[in-house]
């Protein structure tokens, strides 16, 4: 019975152990903010939440600072926060950002001569790709509906006139079984 | 012991496969019988040869042989046993053990079952695969061996990373390989079709069935993995368009459109070359996304080891496997024998339009994931590719192809009329409209992504149930014929109906789950509450809880909806001893409407938590419509039509001709 | 060579393209998680941190001007902080460089704990428990290290533990050049 009864504190303290030697500070100190601090109004947070989806979260693969846990997330959250309550653009925000970690923390990549290819290039795939398919679809259809048909030349032209001429009386070929 | 068996049947499975890659393929060019012959016992060969290989290295885990290198670094005895069977393929060197084995598997099905097939496309096809084998396990064995020793022998292993310490991702790879490595069959086909200068409708009905199998795993795959991501991350995000993400949907893509434009072959015999480099294209993606998990040219979440040896070795596969195949078809795709004419407007141009918006999408996106490599490669500088431009430019691309796939089926092959499928899909248009409208209103941002995605998943939905009913004559004759024609539908219908079905359904679950996401991030107390939309969630507690090899702190959540008890959550932390690392398990209630789902964070004081609230809307409908999806695959497998062993009747006094 | 045939040859040629790029990005001094720095050439931003002893002087931008720089991004909680820095008091001691010291995001307990057990090669120490300073300076995580000029121009900038290879590779040919 006293076994049992220590042996759920001693787990606790086990896990609190564990818990504070992870690698983050402990939170509770209020100046060390890894904590959000979400804007009280609800249109300028929404705009923030949008323009965080568009941040990149650095120490993390292909994550946004908006769905991200780590600290320099919940830090760059708290400063695109500030900085829209302030009154600046979204804009403005993003240079700020681009300003101090380069082209790499936009997930969105600002349209520049470096990037021209890769915002220009999906679309010009498409035209390609649908010119190419229209003109294969054309081709096609003009052979099919026999528009483009070569003229017959005088030989030939007599001989279907014969052919027509003598209706049934040319019996066709029958196909012998064997022959392919 | 068993590790060094192992070790000898990789070594024979590899002198096999050279003796695979070269006999047949000599005897199919010169009509020597034995050597063709060669093929079927060789592909049964290769695959016990591997498959005990492969029964090694699991026993080897099993037993927590820690002497050998793989056991070592990526288990531990106190592991749960499905995960240290697991842990055979968790890791590079057993995952592609894995790959080798399923391109075995593969050769001995085609051996098996390819009674009907010419023998020597049968032969050049097997040895197409064999010359596979050989790449991969030479690249096993003199790179990334699974059955290194380790000397002295630890007395205990370093544990599989714990995120993968779970049931959906110990799945999630062998259903991707599947996918992955049959696309090397339909790669071996094509390759051999092409070296013998043939492409029929015989060859298309021969190859469907590999495509298909390779699409509905990799659809299943594909799922799987963005269903592990939505529960273990913590945040309900299941897709970021990381690179070797991307690396698993552009072969889901390419498939696609080759299970689309192969039946063109197979009923009008068209678009062969067309389908012949999709076939060649679809593996080449498949070795692209080797390439990119294993080389470290491109760093991910997903990839393996750092190894830029490894990466130059794998570089040299695909340009061989790749380069050979398409300077083949540069040379011989051109003397194709073009095949059945069709007007513009009709259900081939139809499907060829449908591999067009595919294969843009394609390109899209293998420019976004490597762009950023060209850029840091050519100017040093460095790009980031993320969602938003995904978003912005896949998603467009995308919206055409919707529309018209519901458009498509109800075009006649030959010649179709657009103003009678258009009549017909009056309805479903008008209602798609009318959805999208009520989403729009009901929208508080003014998006207009969310009623776009919810009008195509309704179009798409009405478009695919209108043409069963044309094919059914549901309201135009009587319910016993509509009985008996539903019921003589072939399989492969009804595949497309519920692939087509899972689609839409998936796509209006991901509209929801991307456009009306909420979440509360608290720090509470016991006994504080915090309310969401019609949900209260209480805060009743934390309990400490012992795990085989993690302890975990379990919460529990009480949560009434409208004042009546709804469920309770638990989600955990849990802390793994030996990695030190700790994960969080989500809590799911999942709904038709959507999903709650909670998550325990970090203390945030003496006697708080920090507690974190979603609803994800609409979530469930993406795995059921993938699930659907996966379905429509393997009912169209199932199709009679498809086995290739079934021979082909003709009754007597009809003229035999191809 | 007919437009037909140069088609069928396209899938070839961009395979070439592709795999000229994947080799070049294989090059084995191409790291692909090292982090651009969006300060290089441009003058070290102005901050001003509070000491960690609290009777010392502040740690502020005025007092980089006119030598070369070493600014050394740490913390207590942060393995390999604790592994590169006796590397610290090499590069002080070898190139007579004055390191300068931030401590991120650190309670002061425990950084004054820290400092106690592992010395300090920091000529000044600052707290930069908000993380500000670091996100003016791009840094995503700790250790990072910066080489500024006499002029207070960022040179060079490291996102990764010191290391004995990389300080004879890349910092000293870097300090030498900076000195004269």
């Amino acid at each position: 019975m006293m076994r049992q009864i220590l042996l759920v504190p001693a787990m606790l303290a086990l896990i609190l152990a564990f818990a504070t030697a992870s690698s983050h500070p402990v939170l509770a100190d209020p100046t060390i903010p890894t904590v959000d601090h979400p804007l009280a109004d609800p249109a300028l947070e929404a705009r923030a939440r949008a323009l965080m989806r568009e941040i990149r979260c650095v120490v993390c693969q292909s994550q946004s600072i908006d769905e991200s846990n780590a600290d320099i997330a919940t830090n760059l959250r708290n400063i695109v926060r500030e900085q829209l309550a302030a009154g600046k653009s979204a804009a403005t925000i993003r240079d700020y950002l681009m300003a101090r970690y380069g082209d790499f923390v936009l997930l969105k990549p600002p349209f520049k001569p470096e990037t021209a290819l890769l915002w220009i290039g999906p679309f010009a795939l498409a035209a390609i790709c649908l010119a190419a398919g229209l003109a294969a679809l054309h081709i096609n259809g003009t052979i099919a509906s026999g528009s483009t048909a070569p003229d017959l030349s005088r030989s030939e032209r007599e001989r279907l006139n014969r052919l027509l001429a003598a209706g049934c009386s040319e019996k066709p070929q029958l196909r012998q079984r064997g022959q392919s | 012991m068993i590790a060094e068996f192992g070790q000898y049947a990789l070594i024979l499975a590899f002198t096999l496969s050279l003796a695979q890659s070269v006999l047949p393929m000599i005897g199919a060019q010169r009509g020597i019988r034995p050597w063709m012959a060669f093929a079927r016992p060789g592909a049964f060969a290769q695959l016990g040869f591997v498959g005990f290989a492969f029964l090694a290295l699991v026993a080897c885990f099993v037993r927590s042989d820690f002497s050998v290198a793989a056991v070592y670094h990526y288990s531990h005895s106190q592991q749960p046993l499905i995960y240290k069977i697991a842990a055979t393929w968790g890791n590079h060197e057993g995952s592609l053990l894995l790959w080798v084995l399923i391109l075995a598997v593969f050769g001995a099905l085609v051996a098996l079952f390819g009674e009907n097939l010419p023998p020597r496309l049968k032969a050049r096809a097997l040895s197409v695969q064999g010359m596979i084998s050989f790449a991969f396990l030479a690249f096993m064995l003199f790179t990334s061996n699974p059955f290194d020793r380790l000397s002295p022998v630890p007395f205990e292993g370093e544990e599989l990373n714990p995120l993968l310490q779970d049931p959906g991702l110990a799945l999630h790879p062998p259903m991707l390989y599947l996918g992955y490595v049959g696309f090397s069959m339909t790669f071996s086909f094509a390759v051999a079709a092409l070296i013998e200068g043939r492409v029929d409708s015989a060859w298309a009905r021969w190859v469907r069935p590999w495509t298909l199998l390779a699409w509905t795993t990799l659809t299943a795959g594909i799922f799987l993995g963005a269903h592990w991501a939505y529960y273990e991350l913590g945040w309900g995000g299941w897709w970021t368009w990381d690179p070797v993400e991307n690396a698993s949907f552009m072969p889901w893509l390419i498939g696609t459109a080759l299970l689309h434009c192969q039946t063109v072959v197979e009923k009008r015999d068209a678009l062969k070359a067309w389908t012949i480099l999709l076939a060649i294209i679809a593996f080449g993606f498949s070795l692209l996304g080797t390439f990119l998990v294993r080389s470290g040219v491109i760093t991910s979440v997903h990839a393996f080891a750092q190894d830029p040896a490894r990466g130059l070795f794998i570089l040299v596969i695909l340009a061989a496997a790749l380069g050979g195949s398409f300077a083949l078809f540069a040379w011989r795709a051109p003397s194709l024998n073009p095949g059945g004419l069709f007007a513009p407007i009709s259900r081939e141009s139809a499907l060829v339009l449908n591999n067009l918006f595919l294969a843009a999408g394609t390109g899209a996106v293998l420019i976004g994931t490597l762009y950023p490599l060209a850029l840091s490669v050519i100017t040093g500088g460095s790009v980031s590719v993320g969602a938003p431009w995904y978003i912005a430019t896949f998603v467009p691309l995308m919206v055409p192809m919707v529309l018209l796939m519901a458009i498509g089926p109800l075009l006649g092959w030959k010649r179709g009329d657009l103003p009678g499928a258009l009549q017909r899909l009056a309805v479903a248009g008008a209602l798609a409209l009318l959805a999208a409208g009520y989403t729009f209103s009901r929208e508080t941002g003014g998006s207009v992504l969310a009623p776009l995605g919810v009008a195509l998943g309704v179009w798409l939905f009405l478009g695919t149930l209108v043409e069963w009913t044309e094919r059914v004559k549901l309201f135009r004759a009587k319910p016993r014929e509509n009985w008996n024609r539903a019921r003589h539908l072939p399989r492969a219908a009804y595949g497309m109906t519920f692939a087509h079905l899972g689609l839409a359904i998936a796509i209006v679950g991901m509209t929801g789950s991307s456009a009306w996401k909420s979440e509360s991030v608290k720090a509470m107390q016991f006994g504080d509450t915090v309310t969401m939309g019609d949900f209260t969630y209480r805060f009743d507690g934390i309990a400490a809880v012992k795990g085989v090899n993690y302890l975990a702190e379990r919460a529990t959540l009480s949560v009434t909806r409208d004042g009546k008890p709804y469920t309770v959550l638990h989600p955990e932390r849990r802390r793994y001893a030996v990695q030190a690392m700790s994960t969080s398990e989500a809590a799911i209630e999942s709904s038709g409407r959507g999903d709650i789902y909670a998550v325990i964070g970090d203390r945030a004081g003496p006697r708080s938590w920090t507690v974190r609230i979603y609803h994800q809307p609409l979530v469930p409908w993406i795995w059921l419509g993938g699930l659907l999806m996966a379905l429509g695959g393997v009912v169209s497998l199932s199709d009679r039509r498809y086995r290739v062993g079934v021979p082909n009747r003709l009754p007597i006094g009809q003229v035999t001709g191809a | 060579m007919s437009l037909r045939r140069l088609l069928y040859a396209l899938p070839i040629l961009l395979l070439a393209l592709f795999a000229w790029l994947a080799w070049r990005g294989l090059a084995p001094d191409r790291d692909p998680a090292a982090l651009a720095s969006a300060l290089i050439g441009k003058p070290v931003p102005q901050f001003e941190l509070p000491p960690l002893d609290p009777a010392a002087e502040k740690l502020a931008t005025k007092d980089l001007a006119g030598h070369v720089t070493v600014i050394n991004f740490f913390a207590s909680w942060c393995a390999p902080c604790k592994a590169e820095h006796p590397l610290l008091f090499q590069i002080g001691k070898d190139y007579g460089v004055a390191v300068y010291g931030i401590a991120l995001q650190d309670q002061t307990a425990d950084t004054r704990r820290y400092i106690r057990e592992m010395g300090s090669p920091y000529t000044k120490i600052g707290l930069d428990q908000n993380g500000r300073v670091a996100i003016d300076f791009g840094v995503a995580g700790v250790p990072e290290t910066f080489v500024l000029d006499r002029n207070g121009v960022v040179r060079y900038r490291l996102s990764q533990p010191l290391s004995a290879g990389l300080i004879a590779g890349e910092i000293d040919p870097l300090l030498r050049r900076l000195a004269e």
